[in-house]
């Protein structure tokens, strides 16, 4: 199978499908011309022509909001917006509009909308552009939120999420557009809602995903050479979340890790840790602990910004609590 | 126009009328919840726009949306329903008075955040583009709406794609109790769109036949060139939802512009163009009576929802928690 980045993924998989569906269309902020500022549209504009790549104005709300639109008369717009930070500017239409469409009116409409977007800090670009606020999103009913953590599951729920009947939120990581996996030549989907067993393991379960799923596995493999063996469950879908694969695994460590780059205060550890407790209380040996982000504003300066953001040591650190 | 046309617009009129007052003593009687926004006073705009549309256009307005529920021929009895947030309302009874809409109709909706549907309806007018339809889109909104943002992202947009949307403001003077010179910088609404190279014209808004006129003109110029924006120029003569003390406007001010009942100017043209009998009209204004009390016993004796229905059309394909 052929190693590709998670940007060749999402690319291809924005390919293969506009290839399949005439209805699929691209818009966003600098898709077409510039080819994407994370480069993952790069060669669309040439080859499927400025109507189904359409460049917007600086304008998230008219993106988001004509995307509803267009997909409410049986479109399937992918919007882009370049970061999740500038989402705020489109909230309303998302949270509003978006997730209720579809309830408001009793079931007459259906808004078949893919948003794409980036989240995640690293990369000294001080406080605005650096939020990872993905369980902000993940707290509306009638918006499903996928945020994929290799580049197999990236190919394969994007093309889920293009062809859901539903709103998808799906959120890509900026540090990890250049991370490596094996995705098949043929085609293939990921449904949403699933969560995954990304490595096996009997001592201890991390719950993680996106960039929080790599830090649980290079975690595991240092941990490994311990000789403690961590079972990493990627959840890859934020709403619906799937608790079973989590359960399941506990019935085996009895102790749980979640790893999220997000703050931890409202976060998706606090989501998982609280449903845990209440559905699965008996499989606790130990208290579930969460590695997030520290509760600050994320400063430029790398040496500050690197302490506030979850670490792998951090996640080491707390496998041996749990473990204690 | 031929007669029947026109004297359909007058049913429409007139039915908006009885029902809206209807639905405020329902209110009042606490059959009703949440928020009751009434159209008495702006029956022509709504009554003169749809009966100028083609059925391939669409129409998309803000949370004051009886009257174009009625106008599209949603029935009364589904409009009723809706307001007592019955299961046999036009929207099951999960979106109440703000949210009717009959996607059969090409009505896509009543939307109750200010100014949030003007996107909407480019991304609506997108649609038919895309597919090299020649549906326009029209979208009314109020003159509080075009202070806010989403207004000039949409019309912006909707300029540089050259998409088919016909922007209506229905200017009835007041964002809740503010005047729009108290709020906008410019109080001739339609000049905004100068500034983004839309044409615009502002008519009557209590003269139907002027609202029907301009608005074929406006449907025709989108369908062939783009954009446009039609102001409106009309007055509620209720308060801005059940519940407005009113304290912004005196009572002088609201019985010089009663004086200009569009149902009344409506009726006085039909006869004086020999459109209709005086007979004719009042049977008319009975028959739409005689439907809204239906609608009442209809409505009244409709079944609420079933629970199980909280967790149904939230997502097409199956719920997830």
């Amino acid at each position: 199978m052929a190693k590709i980045t998670m940007r060749q993924a999402i690319s291809q998989a924005l390919w293969e499908e506009m290839e399949r569906d005439e209805n699929v269309f691209i818009l966003g902020e600098e898709v077409g011309i510039w080819g994407g500022t994370y480069a993952v549209t790069k060669g669309f504009y040439d080859h499927f022509g400025e109507k189904r790549v359409r460049d917007t104005p600086i304008a998230e709300a008219v993106i988001v909001g004509a995307a509803i639109g267009a997909a409410m008369t049986g479109l399937r717009p992918i919007a882009e917006i370049m970061t999740i930070n500038f989402a705020f500017s489109a909230m309303d239409h998302i949270v509003n509009e978006a997730a209720k469409m579809r309830a408001m009116f009793g079931g007459q409409m259906r808004v078949p909308m893919v948003i794409r977007t980036v989240s995640g800090g690293g990369r000294q670009l001080g406080a605005t552009h650096s939020q990872t606020p993905d369980a902000v999103f993940a707290h509306f009913p009638g918006l499903k939120v996928v945020a994929p953590g290799t580049p197999y599951d990236a190919k394969g729920l994007l093309k889920a999420a293009i062809r859901s009947d539903d709103p998808v939120l799906f959120i890509e990581h900026a540090t990890m557009y250049q991370v490596r996996g094996e995705v098949p030549e043929e085609e293939y989907l990921v449904p949403i809602g699933q969560s995954k067993i990304q490595r096996p393991g009997r001592d201890v379960t991390l719950a993680a995903y996106s960039k929080g799923l790599d830090l649980a596995l290079k975690a595991a493999a240092q941990l490994a050479q311990e000789g403690i063996e961590a079972e990493v469950i990627d959840l890859r879908t934020l709403r619906p979340l799937d608790m079973q694969p989590i359960y399941q695994s506990l019935e085996k460590t009895n102790r749980l890790v979640v790893v999220e780059e997000g703050w931890k205060s409202y976060g998706v550890g606090a989501e998982i840790a609280a449903r845990t407790q209440e559905e699965a209380f008996d499989l606790l040996d130990a208290p579930i602990l969460r590695v997030a982000q520290k509760e600050v504003p994320l400063p430029y300066n790398s040496t500050l910004e690197q302490a506030a953001l979850p670490q792998v040591v951090d996640v080491i650190a707390a496998v041996q609590e749990v473990l204690r | 126009m031929k007669k029947e046309q026109l004297l359909d617009m007058y049913y429409q009129m007139v039915l908006i009328r009885r029902v809206e007052e209807a639905a405020a003593e329902l209110y009042q009687q606490g059959k009703i919840g949440g928020f009751l926004h009434l159209y008495i006073g702006q029956e022509a705009v709504s009554t003169g726009l749809v009966a100028a549309r083609q059925p391939q256009d669409r129409i998309i307005t803000a949370y004051r949306d009886h009257g174009v529920a009625l106008n599209v021929g949603i029935s009364a009895r589904q409009v009723m329903a809706e307001l007592l947030g019955k299961a046999t309302g036009i929207s099951k009874g999960k979106g109440g008075s703000m949210h009717m809409a009959d996607v059969e109709k090409n009505f896509w909706g009543g939307h109750a955040i200010v100014g949030a549907h003007l996107p909407i309806a480019a991304g609506l007018a997108l649609g038919d583009q895309y597919r090299g339809s020649d549906g326009v889109t029209i979208c009314m909104f109020g003159d509080g709406a075009t202070n806010i943002g989403y207004f000039h992202e949409a019309l912006n947009l909707s300029k540089v794609w050259k998409l088919p949307v016909l922007w209506v403001c229905e200017n009835n003077q007041y964002g809740m109790g503010t005047a729009v010179e108290r709020a906008s910088a410019v109080s001739e609404i339609r000049r905004k769109a100068d500034g983004y190279a839309i044409p615009n014209m502002a008519i009557d808004g209590m003269n139907v036949m002027e609202v029907y006129e301009t608005a074929q003109k406006a449907l025709a110029h989108v369908r062939a060139a783009g954009p446009f924006l039609l102001e409106i120029n009309t007055y509620r003569f209720r308060g801005h939802s059940m519940g407005d003390p009113e304290r912004y406007r005196d009572k002088e001010e609201v019985a010089r512009w009663q004086e200009n009942d569009p149902i009344g100017i409506f009726r006085r043209w039909l006869l004086e163009n020999e459109k209709a009998s005086a007979e004719t009209l009042d049977a008319i204004e009975a028959r739409a009576a005689a439907d809204t009390d239906d609608a009442i016993r209809f409505a009244e004796t409709s079944p609420e929802p079933t629970l199980d229905e909280l967790f149904k059309d939230i997502y097409v394909e199956a719920n997830h928690g």
